[in-house]
């Protein structure tokens, strides 16, 4: 699965919830939950076990087969995520060249990785490289939703738009991008390809130009679910647009805020196509034994080791790299969300 | 009387080897002395495709099998395709070619070895490619196909003398020069013997360019189409000197190399770039096309392979010769063309014995049968058969009269370029910091890359 059709599940019901009806909350389809179940009389637990009257007559044999129904999406989850997964984690204690034949050799790879200097420079900057864009992408995508928001024509045309670039794949956008760059650089007598700082801004450019659109979209639903009383009662109570917007406006997108910015930060980590285009890790420096691909992020870094590295514990390495790339990606997106999820009010 | 009958027999059968002989020859791990007509007789006799002993018959049955060949060169696809019909045709055993898109070949490689249809016939074409996968490569000395070879000098070997994969074609690459437009221009092709004369021509060339309506070279771009053309092959100069001037062959991938011939390098690079359609600056971006530069006739010299023979032909190009990289080594005008090849076939080691015996009778076949050698020669330049069709290439044609004239061959040291992509790409982001700007301190930048890289590369590789 790629980080786009991540993205798009988890994103999913947010954008329906504008595209439909725009001026139900989260908060209104639960009211009617709580509105329907609590018309029948209360029920004791023998009741409830027992019940045989006519509500439920449908729920019993869903209950009975309900693991039917799982079957398809837990096996296909099992088949493309878990079996992987798990497999994954037993290569990276082993020595192979194809998965299918590997010979178990205990902690021996992940040692290996601490002693790998280019894996923890590609570490560090791919931290630097996800907070600055997710500060970037966030900032603007917001902004972007606040202005589209407001009633301007042809703002649907304009979300669209900005919603476009979204729609092209990493590895397209990457060449078209470096192609761009290295239009102007010429210029002044350099490419993307020759100086790291061009490089970093780079890739800042061309994430934020794909993701800004997307996170821009989840942005506009959770403005539109704002109640419009709030902001009434803010006019009322006198306060200006800037008060009104970090009392009332950013308090109340808060749920947006924090999926926005969980796939912001684990794109950033994750970040492969538009590195691999862009830059490739160039330029790349040979000092006292170390070769430094100075734009390399960790995912590219792995990828790098597993197929161009000719050791013969190369790609038992990087299937170690790849698991802790996978627990700090985790684990950091986990923190974010615990964090911001703290921020979320109730409406 | 029946003595002499079988001296006269015998040395001429030696005359054929030598005649056989008498062509490229790449160090295969093991091979021997420096200059290019050397036999390979004098090879350890474990290492030897064919060491005079019975020929090993695969224990499969053919008809049962089938062939799975993971072909490298996806300029071959086409007629590989139609080959593999003409072989399906001809017997009903099924053919399978899967072509892996450029530069994917490790990548493809990887995951399709790790299918149940793996691939049955696949390529090991380095050193460092036999430790990689000589595990899953069967043992090929003495097999009916190893016995059609005319030569060893392009078979590898991995350490236990084990026969891992046998070379199908061999090629030959340095500076090729459109002979009509160097004439033109009011030189002689024959003149260009060594670096000062060659200089003499690009020069004269590239500052008439614009009143000539060609220039000297196409454009030396540093994107990965075109890169490896500097980085692989150009480099190979400097590894095959250091070489000969340590009077050895690498037998495998040496720990470090000294750069001594990096000078020699410089004079031929700046030569390619400052004398050439495109700006130094513009390299690093590249999307210039020089192939197609060459095809139209924009610029007289390239640097390129006998590959591209057919397609230069095909454009209408008649009179090319190639050259050797001169680059102002003492002795160069004795120098011959860079032959080596990376095209060598495996058999799959871990597949069933009838899909082993099946792809043996279609290699054979493919080095044997008159019609499918014929096509196969025509892509791939030489095959180094003795029953396969001649070769058409003029560029391999080049490489042999050098050959018949007494010059060294430079064999392909550079595939022993360790952790090759990664090597390469540090050379790439130097060499573009050296075209930007044309300083000693740039240059610096590459002698790190060339020289520390290389040490830096191995030892990553064998950590």
């Amino acid at each position: 699965m790629t980080n786009d059709d991540l993205n798009k599940k988890t994103a999913e019901p947010e954008v329906k919830k504008d595209a439909g009806s725009s001026t139900v909350s989260s908060a209104d389809i639960s009211k009617q939950f709580v509105k329907s179940t609590a018309a029948p009389p209360p029920l004791t637990k023998k009741r409830r076990l027992f019940n045989t009257g006519s509500t439920y007559t449908l729920r019993k044999p869903l209950r009975k087969w309900f693991w039917l129904f799982l079957l398809p999406v837990t096996a296909a989850f099992v088949i493309g995520f878990v079996w992987p997964f798990i497999q994954g984690i037993y290569l990276s204690f082993c020595k192979f060249r194809l998965t299918s034949d590997a010979t178990f050799v205990g902690f021996d790879n992940y040692a290996r990785i601490f002693g790998d200097q280019a894996f923890m420079r590609s570490f560090w900057y791919t931290a630097v490289f996800a907070v600055v864009s997710l500060v970037i992408i966030n900032v603007l995508a917001f902004a972007v939703a606040l202005a589209l928001t407001q009633s301007i024509r042809g703002s649907n045309i304009f979300r669209t738009v900005f919603f476009m670039p979204n729609l092209i794949g990493g590895i397209v956008l990457g060449y078209l991008w470096s192609m761009i760059f290295d239009g102007i650089l010429s210029h002044f007598g350099t490419s993307i390809l020759q100086d790291s700082t061009w490089g970093f801004w780079g890739l800042i450019i061309v994430v934020s130009w794909q993701q800004i659109g997307y996170m821009m979209i989840i942005y506009i639903a959770g403005l539109n679910a704002i109640p419009e009383d709030m902001l009434e009662a803010a006019k009322i109570d006198g306060a200006n647009y800037f008060q009104t917007l970090f009392k009332v406006t950013i308090p109340n997108v808060m749920p947006s805020i924090t999926i926005c910015m969980f796939l912001s930060l684990t794109n950033g980590f994750k970040l492969f196509d538009q590195n691999i285009a862009l830059t490739g890790g160039q330029p790349i420096t040979v000092e006292n034994g170390i070769a430094i691909k100075e734009t390399e992020l960790l995912a590219l870094n792995i990828y790098n080791t597993f197929y161009n590295n000719q050791s013969e514990f190369a790609r038992g390495m990087a299937q170690s790299k790849a698991v802790l790339f996978f627990i700090l990606v985790a684990v950091i997106g986990l923190v974010q969300l615990g964090i911001t999820r703290k921020k979320e009010v109730q409406q | 009387m029946k003595n002499m009958k079988k001296i006269l027999a015998l040395s001429l059968v030696g005359c054929m080897c030598a005649g056989a002989l008498v062509g490229c020859k790449k160090d295969s791990g093991s091979s021997s002395g420096s200059s290019g007509t050397a036999s390979t007789a004098s090879k350890a006799d474990d290492k030897k495709a064919d060491d005079g002993g019975e020929t090993v018959e695969l224990k499969g049955d053919a008809s049962k099998g089938s062939v799975y060949w993971l072909n490298f060169k996806p300029e071959s696809d086409e007629v590989l395709q139609e080959v593999a019909k003409m072989y399906t045709d001809k017997t009903k055993i099924p053919v399978k070619v899967v072509t892996a898109s450029s530069g994917t070949y490790e990548q493809t490689l990887s995951s399709e070895m790790d299918k149940s249809d793996a691939p049955t016939m696949f390529v090991i074409g380095t050193p460092a490619g036999v430790k990689q996968w000589g595990d899953y490569a069967l043992d090929l000395k003495n097999t009916k196909i190893a016995k059609e070879l005319k030569t060893d000098a392009y078979n590898l070997t991995n350490a236990d003398g084990k026969l891992c994969s046998i070379g199908y074609c061999y090629e030959a690459y340095g500076l090729i020069m459109n002979v009509d437009l160097v004439e033109q221009a009011g030189y002689k092709a024959e003149d260009i013997k060594d670096f000062d004369s060659l200089k003499t021509v690009v020069e004269g060339i590239h500052s008439k360019a614009s009143e000539l309506g060609f220039d000297a070279f196409t454009s030396c771009d540093m994107d990965d189409s075109s890169s490896w053309r500097f980085t692989g092959h150009m480099a190979n100069l400097d590894y095959y000197y250091e070489e000969q001037k340590a009077g050895t062959k690498w037998t495998e991938c040496p720990a470090s190399i000294t750069g001594d011939y990096l000078p020699n390098y410089k004079k031929l690079f700046d030569l390619c770039i400052n004398n050439s359609i495109s700006d130094p600056k513009e390299l690093a971006t590249g999307g210039h096309d020089a192939s197609n530069q060459f095809k139209t006739k924009k610029a007289a010299f390239t640097v390129q392979g006998s590959w591209e023979y057919a397609g230069y032909a095909e454009a209408g190009l008649k009179n090319m010769k190639m050259i050797p990289y001169y680059c102002g080594v003492e002795g160069e005008d004795k120098a011959g063309l860079n032959c080596g090849t990376e095209n060598c076939w495996a058999i799959n080691s871990k597949t069933s014995e009838d899909n082993q015996a099946a792809t043996m009778d279609f290699m054979y076949w493919c080095v044997t049968d008159p019609d499918a050698s014929k096509k196969l020669v025509d892509t791939f330049g030489v095959m180094p058969y003795k029953n396969a069709a001649a070769s058409s290439n003029g560029f391999l044609k080049n490489a042999d009269e050098y050959t018949n004239a007494g010059n060294y061959v430079m064999d392909w040291a550079t595939n022993y370029q360790p952790n090759v992509n990664d090597y390469r790409a540090a050379l790439v982001s130097a060499l573009n910091a050296y075209c930007a700007d044309q300083s000693d301190a740039n240059w610096d930048g590459v002698k790190k890359a060339f020289v520390d890289g290389w040490a830096t590369q191995y030892a990553i590789a064998n950590s």
